[in-house]
């Protein structure tokens, strides 16, 4: 409702002829049909208007296009970047391929913000020796630093620390409480 | 975050000084023994309550200590007393044929002598089939250390029966863990190896991890994360005086003593991944021992003071290895299965014990290093941090019961268990601490 609200304003503005060439689109949900500068905006109040019909009103509209495009992509790293855990399997310290994607978007976070630091903390499940999985604790908080810095972001930003089998996120002793503990978190500071 | 942190003797002191958190004793954090099964072939013994002279402290007796550190051995199975048909406390007492028709191989009589604050123990071990007085003794201790006396009366009954050193008198270190208004709380105990007599000699929010005992017994070397990363410290029992002795860049762990306590073995991995390093305590120099892109950690050197065996993933999986000398070429030892780590050896150079994945169960198992044959000691299936006792008779590790880790001891050739639970909470990390001298 909100957005009718607004398309009416600026279908006002646009009969007042104080305005031209600028869509509201930026606003809208992103769904199919918005490649068009010629769709109409208002067909609540009656008469249908339409805009976009001169030059300027085109530029204008690819510019948010394109702003609308960066602010998708933005929108996408940035849910991308929600997942700040990346889990392995029993004793190795390989980066699944699924973790990919979200570790280039942290990398890419991390080299467009040279002043942010992370702690990679590496973590094993229960089983087997406790300071063998220190150690793969370390290897797997290493893999990941790696990776970061092979995707952009700077050494100097990051810390890595290892805890072994000493801070499970899941407490038990089942196959799912085990490849929940076998991890590496993400700690922006 | 980093802190660098010098290592003068001034820091020292104050780091001493300023841990609050430690505290000298505390008779709740004892841990609980349940005996949980005895072997088959134990030697059955008749230890019979001591006669005593004067006051005595209160408390358990003297007797029925000697006779729990006996059925914990798993080679003996004492006699309950209301089964025994006279309880005498001298030679002239003893009548063979009695103790022939119970089935006991040895009877144990003695008397307790109040003397001032010190208490004297009078005790005599007979051979019940060959009619023969095989040891006779006195000690004395203090009235408060009935305990240690305890102890002492059962390390002669042990070596005078098996020929073997006792090792009742050693002690323990563990880490417990538990929760205070959800805050994790670790402590680093140490206490007689039934669990009696804990004291809490570390508190942490952070992890302690892999206590290890110097030669003399004095001091303990471990892992605390009490800074936000792990630093090797070496804490000197008696005074609570601790310093801190590695603090590189990245991992500081694995520690383990020298023979002559003027060295430490530890895991570092300031030079890119985790090796394998010696360090010198009086000039803190370190010695690189291992050079590989794997992990390399859990060193320990050999009953000889010669050779380190350590856990290397070199061969894809975690092995145990040996170097002959430090430095020298490593030798795979473990073959058995795809995960063998944490190697602990025997003090006869006849054994090597270490974590052994098994289908999909974790225990621990060793191999007798001169046929090479491997033998899995435990039935239990999450075990990890073998510890030998010093005179190769017994084994205690870690493993879970009821989603709680406890510790549990077993003869070191597999049969007879006791475990030791913490009271609430979890119990880890055990190591058995050297015959005291």
């Amino acid at each position: 409702m909100k957005l009718s609200t607004q398309t009416k304003v600026i279908a006002l503005l646009f009969s007042a002829g104080l305005f031209a060439g600028c869509s509201s689109t930026g606003e809208q949900p992103e769904e199919g049909g918005y490649g068009s500068d010629v769709a109409p905006i208002d067909q609540e109040g009656g008469s249908t208007v339409y805009g976009a019909d001169d030059d300027g009103g085109i530029s204008s509209s690819s510019m948010t296009e394109d702003e609308r495009m960066e602010a998708q992509q933005q929108a996408e790293q940035d849910a991308l970047r929600e997942v700040t855990t990346f889990y392995f399997d029993f004793d190795t310290s390989e980066i699944k391929a699924e973790a990919r994607d979200v570790l280039v978007a942290h990398a890419r976070y991390l080299s467009d913000n040279p002043r942010q630091n992370v702690r990679l903390e590496g973590h094993g499940d229960e089983r087997g020796s406790k300071e063998y999985n220190l150690a793969l604790g370390e290897r797997r908080a290493k893999a990941i630093e790696r990776f970061l810095v092979v995707n952009g972001a700077s050494r100097g930003q990051m810390e890595t620390i290892s805890y072994g089998e000493e801070k499970p996120a899941v407490m038990g002793s089942s196959e799912s409480a085990w490849a929940q503990n076998r991890r590496v978190e993400l700690v922006f500071e | 975050m980093k802190q660098k942190r010098s290592f003068s003797p001034l820091k020292t002191m104050l780091a001493a000084v300023a841990l609050v958190f430690m505290v000298v004793t505390s008779a709740r954090a004892e841990l609980l023994i349940r005996i949980t099964e005895g072997a088959d072939s134990a030697i059955p013994v008749a230890v019979v309550p001591f006669a005593e002279n004067g006051n005595m402290p209160a408390g358990d007796k003297l007797s029925s200590i000697v006779q729990s550190d006996l059925t914990m051995s798993g080679e003996f199975r004492p006699l309950p007393p209301e089964k025994m048909l006279s309880l005498p406390s001298q030679r002239s007492d003893v009548h063979f044929r009695d103790w022939k028709m119970l089935g006991q191989r040895y009877v144990l009589v003695g008397q307790l002598t109040r003397k001032g604050d010190r208490v004297q123990a009078r005790y005599e071990l007979f051979d019940v089939n060959r009619e023969q007085r095989i040891l006779g003794q006195t000690a004395t201790a203090p009235a408060s250390n009935l305990r240690s006396l305890a102890h002492h009366v059962s390390d002669k009954v042990y070596e005078a029966i098996t020929g073997v050193q006792g090792v009742f008198s050693t002690k323990l270190a563990y880490v417990t863990l538990d929760r205070v208004n959800g805050k994790a709380r670790y402590r680093l105990q140490v206490s007689d190896i039934d669990g009696k007599r804990a004291g809490i000699r570390l508190e942490s929010q952070e992890p302690i991890m892999s206590p290890a005992w110097s030669p003399d017994g004095k001091k303990l070397a471990y892992v605390s994360f009490e800074t936000g990363k792990p630093i090797i410290y070496v804490h000197e029992l008696r005074t609570g005086e601790r310093t801190e002795v590695a603090d590189f860049p990245g991992l500081n762990s694995a520690p383990s003593w020298s023979a002559d306590g003027q060295s430490l073995l530890m895991t570092l991995s300031k030079d890119r991944n985790a090796e394998v390093y010696q360090m010198d305590l009086g000039s803190r120099k370190t010695t690189r021992l291992t050079n590989h892109w794997a992990i390399d950690t859990e060193a320990t050197w050999d009953s000889s003071g010669d050779g380190v065996f350590f856990t290397s993933d070199r061969s894809g999986g975690p092995q145990v290895y040996y170097m002959n000398r430090p430095g020298a070429e490593p030798r795979r030892v473990t073959f058995g299965s795809r995960y063998n780590a944490r190697p602990r050896p025997d003090n006869q150079g006849k054994y090597v014990y270490y974590v052994h994945q098994r289908d999909r169960a974790f225990h621990i198992a060793r191999t007798n290093l001169e046929t090479e044959e491997e033998t899995v000691l435990t039935r239990t299936e999450s075990d990890e941090s073998p510890s030998v006792s010093p005179n190769g008779r017994m084994l205690i590790y870690a493993t879970k019961r009821d989603g709680d880790s406890v510790l549990t001891v077993v003869a070191a050739d597999g049969g007879a268990a006791y475990s030791l639970p913490a009271a609430e909470g979890d119990v880890r990390d055990p190591a058995w601490g050297p015959v005291a001298r």
